[in-house]
């Protein structure tokens, strides 16, 4: 467990105590008697875990409890957020975006309708949703899918069978800088075999204002957000649970691009059954089934002049099923997971000449890709002795791609004659990771190997406009697999007054997929600069850093620390886009019984390996002052909760290096949330 | 017996011979409609088209010779056709192939007729049908419908070597997003009633849509001639529906530009130029 507050990993210890005393209490079959040999000795997981919520959890540990997912993404050293607007933000993982890295939602696989990338899956989920983010970097976070940088798992939120009876919480919040107004209630009920959540999250704002008093126009968002999850418990040990979300944002402007979006909307459904055996080495077998559809329709009709008005929908179905089982087997924990997702993408462009009789301009964007992926996951946790352990993991995918639509096909063809309408790619995934861990001092290295697929976009995009640097992409049905090759490196030392933990990745990327412009090509949309096709590097390096430091001057104040640098260029030694500057953050945070408070600055030095040849320009240095306080009350039957802060308190004006087209971020933002639960 | 096992197959090849002396199939007009009967005292000749009537620019057409009195089609008619477009001050002709018949066994007989100009209030062509059947000629005239069409498919134009061209999209009829096989003829003007085809030249395309920034498309290829006598072609590259200007310049064999300027931001269109709209 990385050390991210001794607090969260005391809740997430809690919250584990809580379950296994529930899943003894309700499966009679005394683990104790079982004949398997039980292994105390749990091997370290280098994983972390941003944790989020607690259903009907009162005691906010983040500095702001309603904060949308993106700003309790951005914790984490490891990632970092592209900002197009007032959410929605792209994240990173190890200065990578979304081709490079995999985000899903308790296992499954989940893709963005929308050939902008103005809707990452984070935007249609809510913290009312998830109980916590689990981040794995590299390969390690393979188990789902094909990655490069690694993966964000966003874990759904359950109180299950931990809270028997009925349990009801409503939050709400307000934010004076863009007046966001937050509401949000929870209902549970839970008996020994049965349980049901269910939430409810609205949210809507108005254009923010930066730190000099301008308002951003087009940044205004609404959007509600509804779920619910039930389980249901039977033969003692086996579990079946279904979950569904239904978010929908309208209206959402996206003040760093052209166009906003007039309906993103989201249907995440799944169906899991678990299955915990009596005696067997297999501790936990899970197996789901899920379908997602996403519907993301982009809008033009609010900004003042558009050279041309067009229609811009999207669709993303994927249904998918994973069958997962851990177990252990003297002192091997292991993990198989045999996991497969159908993806449908289809992305339109329908544009409205000013000459009402014409016939209207229709192209694909997106040619209505299938992709088919299969893939089978090994990972074996050996622990060597009780203070080092050394985990293997491997896997093997089949990734295939089918361009469906006759229209869209002969479209590409325009640029590859000879191109055929489908591509299989097989995908593996090796990597190795040692770890030590005695008396405070830790320390741990890995190795690893993995391949990823073109993206939707990378592989069949078609005429896709990109904002920040002016050009009109193609896609290359052609591209090869990306390589990478990844080392990675920790140390830590710990002790009751303070800790400090030192982790550096460093990746060598082959056949980097990166749009390269053509002069030959003329540009389609209005006002382009070009045409860029997507081509590959000979290979690219990422290097990544960072410093997480803690000291507890007592029982009630801390100190936080955080310092990240990264480094990213092409073989050529031109900087890759998007690489984050020096990057810090240090807060001090004081709690005391019922009461407690942080204040906070972050901030960025001067962004000076931008790269001018991928539109990037360079940002100046900043930083940013926090502040936060809360409070809870226990009543009778009513537990209430109080928090208020206020977030860039010297209203300083700043953008930062992933901050599209340099649209500034807010200026000073008074923050009041309220919750009850009951 | 064994003549039972065989009665079966002899059956068959009767039959099977008895269908070579019924009349070709209907299928030698499959896709076409009649637009007009035109008789005279002997015969009617049935003109067929693909797509609705004649209109300005290049028209396929087919054609059927009844006997009046036997209603049977002639099989072996030699035919040529003279279109002529009466106008205030003068008569003149246009492009036009010579009429073949579309399979040596068939009734159907086929050629083009590119009409360079539409009819008015008081202009008008007409088209005279001579032909031969078994040396005695027979000839009919009817004045015929030909009106501007909607989306400019032909083009007339005075080179910078003084002579007077005709150059007229055939193909694609129903154009596509993608590549699709482009087919044009390039006619000059001898005299009034002869349009011979230009060969050897080459006629380059730049597509555009006007509606949406004047943006292009790529990979198009310019129009060659591969036979002497024949008609261009090339490739046209179009990456989405709607309107489309097809803009040209006429080429000669020694490669001067004869006609038609390049698109730059100064100059958005060429003098000449086809027009679709899918």
């Amino acid at each position: 467990m990385n050390h991210f507050g001794r607090n969260n990993f005391t809740i997430f210890k809690m919250k584990n105590f809580i379950i296994i005393i529930g899943l003894c209490f309700l499966f009679p079959t005394i683990l104790l008697a079982q004949q398997k040999v039980i292994d105390t000795i749990t091997p370290k997981d280098l994983t972390e875990v941003i944790v989020i919520g607690k259903k009907a959890q009162l005691y906010q540990k983040q500095a702001k409890p309603l904060a949308t997912i993106d700003e309790y993404l951005q914790q984490s050293t490891k990632i970092d957020m592209i900002r197009r607007g007032s959410y929605a933000w792209e994240p990173m993982i190890n200065n990578m975006p979304t081709e490079r890295t995999l985000v899903t939602i308790d296992g499954m696989r989940i893709f963005g309708a929308c050939t902008d990338k103005m809707d990452p899956i984070t935007s249609y989920v809510e913290v009312s949703n998830l109980s916590e983010a689990t981040l794995k970097s590299g390969q390690q976070g393979a188990c789902h899918g094909a990655t490069i940088g690694g993966s964000v798992d966003l874990q759904r939120n359950r109180a299950g069978f931990s809270n028997l009876g009925w349990n009801a919480a409503v939050n709400t919040g307000f934010e004076t800088n863009s007046k966001q107004k937050i509401v949000g209630s929870a209902i549970n009920y839970a008996n020994n075999s049965f349980y049901i959540d269910t939430d409810f999250m609205f949210r809507d704002a108005e254009n923010y204002t930066a730190g000099n008093g301008q308002e951003v126009l087009f940044s205004q968002f609404r959007k509600f957000n509804i779920s619910s999850t039930s389980g249901f418990s039977f033969d003692k040990n086996k579990l079946l649970e279904g979950s569904i979300i239904y978010d929908k944002a309208t209206n959402v402007g996206y003040p760093a691009l052209p166009m906003d979006v007039s309906l993103a909307e989201a249907l995440i459904t799944s169906l899991k059954f678990e299955y915990v055996p009596e005696s067997s080495p297999i501790e936990n077998w899970e197996t789901k089934i899920y379908y997602n559809t996403i519907t993301h329709k982009m809008d033009d009709t609010k900004r003042p002049s558009v050279p041309i008005h067009m229609d811009m929908p999207g669709w993303s179905d994927t249904f998918g099923f994973y069958s997962k089982a851990k177990g252990t087997l003297r002192s091997h924990h292991f993990i198989a997971d045999l996991n497969s997702f159908y993806n449908r993408s289809v992305a339109e462009m329908t544009m409205y000449p000013a000459d009402s009789n014409e016939k209207l301009m229709f192209m694909y964007t997106w040619p209505d890709v299938k992709t088919f992926y299969t893939a089978l996951f090994l990972e074996d946790n050996i622990a060597l002795n009780c203070h080092s352990s050394l985990k293997f993991s491997t896997s093997l995918g089949n990734h295939f791609n089918e361009v469906a639509s006759e229209l869209g096909l002969e479209s590409l063809r325009i640029f590859y004659p000879n191109m055929k309408a489908s591509k299989n790619r097989i995908l593996p995934s090796v990597s190795s990771n040692y770890s030590f861990d005695e008396n405070g001092f830790s320390y741990g290295f890995g190795l690893a190997y993995g391949q990823r697929a073109p993206s939707v976009s990378e592989g069949y995009g078609f005429y896709l406009f990109n904002s920040f640097d002016t050009y009109d992409y193609i896609g290359n049905p052609e591209l090869k697999n990306e390589n990478s090759l990844e080392t990675s490196a920790s140390m830590g030392y710990k002790t009751q007054k303070w800790s400090a933990k030192m982790s550096a990745s460093y990746f060598h990327i082959s056949n980097y997929i990166v749009g390269k412009p053509d002069a030959s090509l003329v540009p389609m949309t209005i006002g382009a600069s070009g045409v860029k096709i997507y081509t590959a590097l000979d290979y690219a390096t990422i290097f990544n850093t960072d410093l997480n430091l803690e000291y507890q001057f007592s029982d009630f104040m801390q100190w936080k620390g955080q310092l990240v640098y990264s480094y990213g260029k092409d073989f050529e030694n031109q900087n890759l886009p998007f690489i984050s500057p020096l990057r810090y953050f240090s807060s001090l945070n004081f709690k005391k019984e019922k009461f407690l408070s942080s204040i906070a600055v972050q901030g960025n030095a001067t962004q000076t390996q931008f790269s001018p040849f991928y539109g990037e320009d360079r940002t100046p240095s900043y930083a940013i002052l926090n502040f936060d306080a809360g409070y809870s009350l226990d009543f009778e039957k009513v537990k209430c909760g109080l928090k208020a802060g206020v977030e860039n308190i010297l209203d300083t004006y700043y953008s930062t290096f992933s901050d599209w087209n340099n649209i500034p971020r807010k200026g000073r933002n008074f923050f009041l949330n309220v919750s009850f639960s009951f | 017996m064994k003549f039972l096992r065989i009665l079966p197959l002899v059956l068959l090849t009767i039959l099977a011979s008895c269908s070579n002396n019924e009349e070709p199939a209907v299928d030698e007009l499959y896709g076409l409609s009649k637009i007009k009967e035109i008789t005279n005292t002997t015969h009617t000749i049935e003109l067929y088209k693909h797509m609705g009537g004649l209109e300005q620019g290049y028209n396929e057409i087919a054609l059927k010779i009844k006997d009046n009195t036997t209603n049977q089609y002639i099989k072996n008619a030699t035919v040529t056709w003279t279109p002529v477009m009466h106008m205030a001050m003068m008569n003149h002709s246009c492009p036009k192939s010579p009429v073949t018949k579309v399979s040596t066994d068939g009734l159907v007989y086929e050629g083009y007729i590119v009409f360079q100009m539409a009819q008015n209030a008081t202009e008008y062509w007409d088209l005279k049908i001579d032909y031969t059947i078994n040396g005695t000629s027979y000839t009919m005239t009817s004045v015929i419908d030909v009106p501007a069409s909607a989306k400019q498919r032909v083009t007339t134009f005075t080179g910078s070597d003084g002579v007077r061209y005709i150059a007229a999209y055939v193909d694609p009829h129903h154009p596509k997003v993608g590549v699709n096989d482009m087919v044009a003829g390039v006619w000059k003007m001898q005299d009034m009633m002869t349009f011979p085809v230009v060969d050897n030249y080459k006629l380059k395309i730049d597509p555009r849509m006007p509606s949406m920034g004047n943006h292009s498309s790529p990979n198009n290829v310019d129009l060659v001639q591969t036979v002497a006598g024949d008609l261009y072609n090339g490739k046209l590259s179009l990456t989405m529906t709607g309107y489309w200007k097809i803009n040209l310049q006429l080429l000669n064999a020694a490669g001067t530009v004869l006609k038609g300027e390049t698109i730059t931001d100064a100059v958005p269109a060429s003098s000449i130029y086809f027009e679709i709209e899918f």
